[in-house]
């Protein structure tokens, strides 16, 4: 039996074509995925991500527990609602996972993990919580399960303030990866100014009762229905990793385009994963890559270099740019703005080598 | 779904239609299409290439996907679809207008059979 999120009749009522994603029916599009994406670069679009595993960490070592846990450190969050990015790694600095962790009290924060990693993180988590006094609730699914739905795009604020005109007060002052608790009818929300496509927005999280309500407000808002199609070649042109995809447990933070969310200022913190980044060995680093040719660069094709190969860990069409990009991990030394060439099927294509960030705000970098 | 009857199917989603002057023309069902997705690229045969019936010749690539296309019939390439390579969009909008090549059989005969061997129209409905 597939896993459904709260708004899965929404979505058939919306005309989405549903696929298997980790286990869960999950909207692909709800017709063209090129229009979806358009529209959160242009408009306001909305995603369904209560896929993605929501946990609730509480009790007197949490703090110290995630200082712990985490490569990045939770220290530096002192506001409440405040959000931080993080990877979680193993003892070899592997990446089992990134996710983002709110803070309400140095004794209660909010952890969202990806949807296909949440059974392995959980149980890292708990195997590192030994010696902590906190603990780990789910919200994923039980009675105090939460819906989450990320409203992306240039006008998602303002259209979802439309939808729900009291909740502006509270979450317009909001800055850039902070959230604030919302007090409604149909329970309290965590609206949080985060997303995953490179455009301003909030991420909402609410009690799975509303979901369906929620949804079809935010569509009489005028924000568009999208999937994990748009999401996808959204989170690509802004240059943000996949789980999975472009990082997992072989792969390091360094090597990942990750080492500003390792935080190392503390010299008295110990982390997980911290003594074998130290050591390890970083050989490759994460580009992106503009094709110049014809075609659609996708993930597992080989990249060659005057510095030996490399490999794309990412690849599609950029509606945007209306060209194919991809996130790739090159040898060191190639440097930007130089050409490649890419193997596909039976062809060498070239490509020029960016840095990894196509699309901010609507705009693109390149 | 739109099968239109006067079209032969391969199991592979590829629809061909015999020509009155003997060439046949090959495209991709609307079902192929819908699947896709939103088609953004063409890597088509090069004209004079010799195709045999079922080898792989084409490739079309969807924002998700790259789907390898296979020639239904034998034959030479003789002309591609360039309005399609310049717009691959347009298949998504009408998948039997918008074809991809065609080929010139060498001999009338073993073209008509392996048409014979395709799809009809209600046989390649049932498959989907």
């Amino acid at each position: 039996m597939p896993l459904l999120t709260p708004f899965h009749d929404s979505h058939l009522a919306a005309g989405a074509k549903m696929v298997d994603f980790s286990g869960w029916e999950m909207p692909i599009n709800y017709g063209s995925q090129i229009e979806e994406h358009h529209a959160v670069r242009t408009d306001a679009g909305m995603f369904d991500v209560s896929h993605m595993c929501a946990l609730d960490l509480t009790g007197t070592d949490a703090r110290a527990y995630l200082r712990h846990l985490l490569a990045n450190d939770v220290a530096k969050l002192t506001t409440p609602g405040k959000a931080l990015y993080s990877c979680m790694l193993n003892d070899a600095a592997g990446v089992i996972d990134d996710l983002i962790v709110y803070f309400f009290t140095p004794e209660h924060y909010r952890i969202v993990v990806n949807a296909g990693t949440a059974e392995k993180d959980i149980a890292w988590m708990q195997a590192q919580l030994k010696g902590f006094s906190a603990e780990l609730a789910m919200r994923r699914s039980g009675s105090h399960a939460v819906a989450m739905i990320a409203v992306q795009g240039p006008r998602a604020r303002e259209r979802f303030w439309a939808a729900f005109p009291d909740s502006r007060a509270v979450s317009e002052p909001l800055g850039i990866f902070q959230g604030v608790e919302y007090a409604t009818t149909g329970g309290i929300w965590l609206i949080a100014r985060t997303g995953y496509t490179g455009e301003d927005g909030f991420e909402i999280t609410l009690p799975a009762e509303v979901a369906a309500e929620t949804w079809k407000k935010l569509m009489g808002a005028g924000i568009r229905p999208c999937g994990l199609g748009a999401r996808d070649t959204l989170r690509l042109e802004a240059g943000m990793n996949l789980y999975g995809q472009d990082m997992d447990e072989n792969i390091s933070p360094y090597e990942a385009g990750l080492k500003w969310t390792v935080d190392l200022k503390d010299a008295t913190r110990d982390f997980v994963g911290k003594s074998a980044l130290a050591t390890r060995r970083v050989d490759k680093q994460f580009s992106g890559l503009l094709l110049l040719d014809r075609g659609v660069l996708r993930a597992h094709q080989k990249v060659i270099t005057p510095r030996g190969e490399g490999e794309i860990t990412s690849g599609s069409f950029s509606p945007t740019l209306n060209q194919s990009i991809a996130l790739a991990r090159l040898p060191l030394d190639v440097a930007i703005g130089s050409e490649v060439e890419v193997e596909i099927r039976d062809k060498r294509l070239k490509a020029r080598v960016v840095k990894p960030t196509f699309v901010r705000n609507g705009k693109s970098l390149i | 779904m739109n099968v239109p009857a006067n079209l032969k199917y391969a199991a592979s989603h590829e629809w061909a239609k015999l020509e009155d002057n003997g060439t046949v023309t090959i495209g991709i069902s609307d079902h192929a299409q819908e699947a896709l997705g939103d088609i953004v690229f063409l890597d088509l045969p090069t004209i004079g290439r010799t195709l045999k019936a079922g080898e792989e010749c084409a490739v079309v690539e969807s924002v998700k996907a790259a789907s390898d296309i296979y020639s239904p019939v034998s034959g030479d390439v003789t002309e591609i679809n360039q309005a399609a390579i310049d717009a691959p969009e347009s298949i998504n909008a009408d998948a039997y207008a918008n074809w991809l090549f065609r080929v010139k059989p060498a001999d009338a005969a073993t073209c008509s059979a392996e048409l014979e061997a395709l799809l009809d129209s209600t046989a390649y409905a049932a498959t989907l």
